[in-house]
């Protein structure tokens, strides 16, 4: 039975700034390898999305009194931000790695297995 | 099979705590590869070994080693087992399997190897995992072996089985082109148990010897991958250790160096194998770290006496290893060699430009007090010492440096 996961794709400062660098042409071929890769591996991916900057986040604490805190902003600060997440259906573990090993876009990917919940109760 | 199961003779009661472990483990790898392959299930398998263990270190001393312990450790395990093959719904496919003998292949030993030292685990879980289901390690001896608290390797252990369940880690020998890197990872578990074992000093000398347990996982891995030079050369490695192990300490227990150790003491014929295979090795023209660090221990081993070294073939043998896995340790090392090469003071210079790398390593320190004795600067030789000691925690290592720093003290 094929398990799922989540790739989250996670972007560093160095890497938002060495892609900001690149020509238009670069930066097209790049975006072209990300594409390229997704479409080799159409056979396992199920959704997912590039998400908008960091900066357009916005972090609602609801641990921090009575009354839910808004924040401006990711909820770490951090150099490095996901930057967008892929659901994928695989045998194992290193079906996902392998593929993840030829990824041609940002510097780290987290994988995690998702949590299969039991049919909700009609 | 009953009647094999019997204990037998008042002889083996007075097998020694060392044979029992040496047992246990020449028969765990396998009943567990077996219980993996009959439930489907590496988390199940591996604590119906733990018992299994367990059983046997409480019962062979009083009741005697078995006449067949495998056939002993696989009854205790599938009496276990059986209440948890029952919850699953193709226990009637499962159930004629679970049978002694179970057939045993190669692959089926590798699988449950790469699958404790995957690299989705961390090291100290691919270590406990290693040692508790390939060596019959219990989680008492592991804690015992790395000074660290039982409930402590319990949790690693309970958190790999849980991650290998939950993100699905397979149970398989991997593919052509993930191999390197997976037995890489394989390796470097069974190189921390030699360095692990090889630090241990007196106050350890109780508990689990990991270099045995280290050098029988790499015979193992080097009998199922003959081929592998990389695995023929931490198998030297270890081998060429071993070989002089006893010369290390003296009656006392303090730490002899080499320069001073009695090479009469050494298992000569134990070097010239590890050597031979080094070199057989060697043949496949792939060096790697392992090939390079058993190649100059095996120069000093092969050396008759301290001037005899060859030490213009270990400083060239360090410069490949640079190459190869550049680090400020093994430049280090490169130093003390360097020093009857080029001479105390290039090697000084050499070990001053690692200083900032090194200063919290107390090797750095006790290398700069050698070679700045050498050339007449005792007293900046003595506070390079001091801060040696300061840094090491190794009793051994510690008594040594006393000894070092109150001779100096009675020189003046």
């Amino acid at each position: 039975m094929p398990v799922k996961y989540v790739l989250l794709f996670v972007e560093t400062e160095q890497f938002e700034r060495d892609f900001d660098a690149l020509s238009p042409a670069d930066r097209e071929r790049a975006v072209g390898l990300v594409y390229k890769w997704m479409a080799d591996h159409a056979d396992k991916i199920r959704g997912g999305s590039k998400l908008q900057p960091a900066s357009t986040a916005t972090t609602v604490r609801l641990d921090a009194g009575a009354e839910a805190v808004i924040t401006d902003g990711p909820f770490v600060e951090g150099k490095e931000v996901v930057s967008g997440y892929t659901e994928v259906e695989a045998d194992d573990l290193d079906q996902v790695l392998k593929m993840v090993s030829t990824w041609p876009g940002c510097p780290l990917v987290e994988i995690r297995p998702i949590l299969e919940m039991p049919p909700a109760a009609a | 099979m009953t009647g094999t199961l019997q204990a037998h003779g008042t002889a083996d009661r007075e097998a020694s705590d060392r044979e029992l472990e040496r047992l246990v483990r020449e028969h765990t790898g396998r009943l567990a590869s077996a219980l993996v392959r009959i439930t489907g299930d590496f988390a199940t398998a591996e604590d119906l070994v733990q018992d299994a263990v367990l059983a046997a270190l409480r019962r062979w001393p009083v009741e005697g080693v078995p006449d067949r312990p495998d056939a002993w450790l696989f009854t205790v395990a599938r009496n276990r087992g059986l209440d948890a093959l029952r919850r699953q719904s193709n226990y009637r496919d499962k159930l004629p399997q679970v049978r002694w003998p179970v057939a045993d292949s190669g692959d089926d030993r590798l699988q449950l190897i790469f699958i404790c030292c995957h690299p989705a685990l961390s090291r100290s879980a691919q270590i406990a995992l290693t040692l508790r289901v390939v060596c019959g390690l219990t989680t008492a001896q592991i804690a015992r072996a790395f000074l660290v608290a039982e409930s402590t390797v319990a949790q690693r252990i309970t958190r790999a089985k849980r991650k290998i369940t939950e993100a699905r880690i397979p149970y398989r020998v991997p593919d052509p082109e993930e191999l390197g890197g997976r037995v890489r990872e394989v390796l470097a578990v069974i190189y921390l148990l030699l360095n692990e074992g090889y630090l241990a000093t007196a106050d350890r000398a109780q508990s689990r010897d990991l270099v045995e347990d280290a050098e029988w996982l790499s015979a193992q891995l080097h009998d199922l991958m003959p081929a592998e030079p990389e695995v023929a050369g931490l198998l030297a490695l270890i081998r060429l250790h071993r070989a002089r192990a006893d010369a290390r300490f003296d009656p006392d227990g303090y730490l002899v160096l080499l320069e001073h150790q009695d090479r009469a003491s050494w298992d000569h014929e134990a070097i010239a194998d590890a050597s031979r295979l080094l070199q057989r090795a060697a043949r496949r023209h792939q060096p790697g770290p392992y090939q390079l660090q058993a190649a100059i221990v095996a120069c000093h081993a092969e050396a008759a006496d301290w001037d005899s070294t060859d030490w213009e073939q270990i400083v060239l043998l360090y410069d490949m290893l640079l190459h190869l896995a550049p680090s400020p340790l093994t430049r280090l090392h490169r130093s003390i060699a360097l020093r009857y090469t080029a001479g105390p003071e290039a090697a000084l210079s050499e070990v001053e430009a690692l200083a900032a790398a090194l200063d919290r390593h107390h090797l750095c320190h006790a290398t700069r007090a050698d070679l700045l004795r050498a050339i007449g600067r005792g007293g900046e030789a003595q506070a390079a010492d001091r801060r040696a000691l300061e840094l090491t925690t190794n009793p051994a290592e510690q008594a040594l440096l006393r000894q070092r720093i109150d001779w100096s003290d009675d020189a003046r």
